[in-house]
């Protein structure tokens, strides 16, 4: 994987800083009767990188499409960057411009092509010229390492393409606050790395960070906290060295060895 | 040893190939691979066969001894003794009036002139490629073609367009503040504007004054391609905002489009028809001459919209929830997703929902005779099959007006066709 030479040796040496990116107090959420998110309190630092784990059907999904408010919560606070989400509207595009989100299905709009799908969002949300909005395009196209296909629709791109084009595409709005959702795991094994280099790079550049994924070997190297969710609740959390060498919960022992066991 | 070899003959030139035997070539070869390849194919072939040549045994001969020039019935049969034929003397005798009705003939040039910038007017809206500031044109081509079809004062049309700026003006000075508010501020300037300019028309009816013509003189496949036009062009917007209606998270704007939109498609097109005829009266206020062309005008749209959201509807169920929420994602407000990354989408695969209902519509144009307007089939039905003249030619005639709706029909086919070609972007 390209780690760049002066790459920190521990995440944790990593530069966090102590100002909250996102506060999340007490939230809970349902779906109808099905109680999917309880009690959950989180507090993101400017910086950090996180690694949301757990079995599938425990809300990990769901816990980060309600920091963008894709999906709405019903109980307690959520904040993001010093905006309240409720739903006031104006709020919610505000937090939705702020906040990059990548989807496990990439989710890129097929009748643009990949430079009118980086441009679109700058141009009509922060009213960006054209031609600077298409000069911050091809520089991130270019950091994905795929400038040459910016004319390209994406039905004729492989999905590791795909997948790079989308986190471009975030990039472009300049957000402050990232969120990956399982973005490697529609992607055919050959794939994977080189959608993992271009996370690699963009933590090591200070992004703030949640990333719900399986990707172990990611979650140690670039992770400086680690969180576990079982039926709708935070688990437990922790270094991710302590949380691979040393989880305190059952539940967290087992999944570990399921997940790493083969 | 190589003896000296001594040939009675040396081939200089390689031969030609022969010719594949005749069993395995061209005609013969297309023949049995296409056409007879088994017996049940044979059968049918055959079957075919006989089908074309009934119909053309019987089409050629009244087809090709068809009478051109006569004054009337009865002297194209005069003139045909014993073959019998068409009598396309008809046609050449009323083809003014199937297609201008009971215009008058000096001005001519005015609906043919509108019909001629038509395409102008269409051409930047149904091609990419033509250059975008003649939609501009397509802007004004409304008011321009009412003028020339309909006449009177120049004002009329100018009014009613300023009358719509002032209304976008105050829209888009409110609009920030909320959406409902530009809209009402809008209407209610529009609206102001049209009372007060009503006050100008008519004291100075003659400015730039075209003679007018009644709308009861408008007819023929001119008022068919009148309703057409107008009413595909209104019902694409009426049927997108419906659609959207109906997917609305705010439940009254879903009811009262779910209402309309089940309404209106369970009532048939007929019925509508003679409300707009007679019922809408009731509901005007007395004395206000609501022209009946408008009144057809609104019914029709609102039958085709219906339709049109219900196709647009199944185009919008068919995009994955990705799409919204990517959008969503990005910051884009509901406007700006819709209309950028929602909607050019849910249209495409709409297309040929879309046009089938436009060229339904079309085709419907044709029941306003019902209501007694002088629409093609009703200008045949009427005056031209009742006169002394024409009295029985209803082949040749109504053979005209088929000619002239499959004409219109099937380039709006090919084009769609064409268009989504064009489209194709998302093709592995
Ligand atoms: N729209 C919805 N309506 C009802 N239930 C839902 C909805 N979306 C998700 N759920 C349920 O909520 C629970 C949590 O879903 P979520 O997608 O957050 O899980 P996840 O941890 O992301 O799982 P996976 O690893 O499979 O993606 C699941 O049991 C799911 O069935
Ligand atoms: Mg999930």
């Amino acid at each position: 994987m390209a780690m760049t030479e002066n790459a920190p040796e521990t995440p944790a040496d990593m530069k966090v800083s102590d100002e909250v990116a996102i506060e999340i107090q007490g939230m809970n959420k349902w779906y109808g009767a099905f109680h999917v998110l309880r009690d959950i309190d989180l507090t993101v630092y400017r910086g950090e990188r996180i690694v949301i784990c757990g079995p599938s059907g425990s809300g990990k999904s769901t816990l980060i499409r309600c920091i963008n408010a894709l999906e709405e919560h019903q109980k307690g606070s959520i904040n993001v960057d010093g905006t309240v989400l409720s739903s006031d509207i104006k709020n919610i595009d505000r937090v939705r411009s702020e906040v990059g989100m990548v989807f496990q299905h990439f989710n890129l709009f097929p009748h643009l092509t990949i430079l009118e799908n980086c441009t679109l969002a700058p141009i009509w949300v922060r009213k960006t010229p054209k031609r600077e909005a298409e000069e911050t395009a091809m520089h991130f196209l270019e950091k994905v390492k795929i400038p040459e296909q910016a004319d390209k629709y994406p039905g004729q791109l492989s999905g590791g393409q795909q997948q790079r084009v989308a986190i471009a595409r975030s990039l472009c709005m300049k957000p402050r606050i990232m969120l990956f959702d399982e973005p490697t795991s529609a992607l055919d094994p050959e794939m994977i790395s080189e959608v993992l280099d271009t996370m690699i790079e963009l933590a090591e550049e200070g992004m703030t960070m949640l990333c719900v994924t399986h990707e172990m070997g990611f979650a140690r190297k670039v992770a400086n906290r680690v969180i576990f969710m079982d039926a709708g609740q935070i688990v437990e959390q922790n270094e991710p060295e302590e949380f691979f060498n040393n989880p305190q919960s059952d539940r967290t022992k087992l999944f570990l060895s399921q997940i790493l066991g083969h | 040893m190589a003896e000296p070899r001594t040939a009675a003959f040396v081939r200089h030139d390689q031969l030609p190939p022969s010719p594949p035997p005749a069993a395995e070539t061209g005609v013969i070869k297309w023949l049995r691979e296409n056409l007879f390849s088994s017996v049940l194919n044979s059968v049918l072939t055959l079957a075919a066969l006989y089908c074309i040549y009934a119909l053309l045994s019987g089409f050629l001969p009244w087809f090709f001894n068809g009478v051109w020039d006569a004054e009337s019935v009865r002297d194209c049969n005069e003139q045909m003794g014993e073959n019998r034929g068409g009598c396309f003397a008809a046609i050449e005798a009323t083809w003014r009036q199937m297609v201008f009705g009971i215009y008058p003939n000096d001005i001519y040039w005015r609906p043919v002139t509108a019909f001629v910038l038509l395409w102008v007017a269409f051409a930047p809206v149904l091609f990419q490629a033509v250059p975008r500031k003649l939609l501009y044109f397509t802007l004004l081509y409304p008011f321009l073609a009412y003028w020339l079809v309909w006449g009177g004062t120049v004002l009329i049309p100018v009014l009613a367009l300023l009358g719509l700026v002032v209304g976008y003006v105050v829209y888009s000075r409110l609009v920030d503040q909320s959406f409902a508010m530009g809209f009402l501020g809008g209407v209610l300037a529009a609206a102001i504007f049209w009372w007060l300019s009503g006050f100008i028309t008519s004291n100075a009816g003659d400015v730039l004054a075209l003679r007018e013509v009644a709308t009861r003189n408008i007819g023929g496949f001119m008022l068919n391609m009148i309703l057409g036009v107008v009413c595909v062009s209104l019902s694409l917007p009426l049927g997108i905002v419906l659609a959207l209606g109906r997917q609305s998270s705010m439940p009254i704007i879903k009811w009262i489009c779910v209402i309309f939109i089940e309404f209106v498609r369970g009532v048939p097109l007929i019925t509508l028809l003679f409300v707009a005829n007679v019922v809408l009266a009731y509901f005007l206020p007395p004395g206000t001459n609501f022209d009946l062309i408008l009144r057809v005008i609104i019914m029709i749209t609102m039958f085709a919209g219906a339709y049109i959201a219900e196709v647009i509807r199944g185009g919008l169920a068919a995009l994955p929830r990705g799409q919204y929420e990517a959008a969503d994602s990005l910051g884009l407000d509901y406007a700006q997703s819709m209309r950028l990354i929602i909607l050019p989408q849910a249209l495409k695969i709409s297309i040929p929902g879309i046009v089938n209902v436009a060229v339904g519509l079309f085709k419907d144009t044709t029941l306003v005779s019902v209501i007694s307007m002088f629409d093609l089939v009703g200008i045949i039905r009427g005056p031209i099959l009742a006169s002394t003249e024409w009295n029985g030619v209803y082949w040749e005639v109504f053979g005209f007006a088929a000619c002239l709706f499959f004409i219109i029909c099937y380039g709006i086919s090919q084009y769609s066709q064409w268009l989504e070609r064009q489209l194709a972007t998302d093709r592995r």
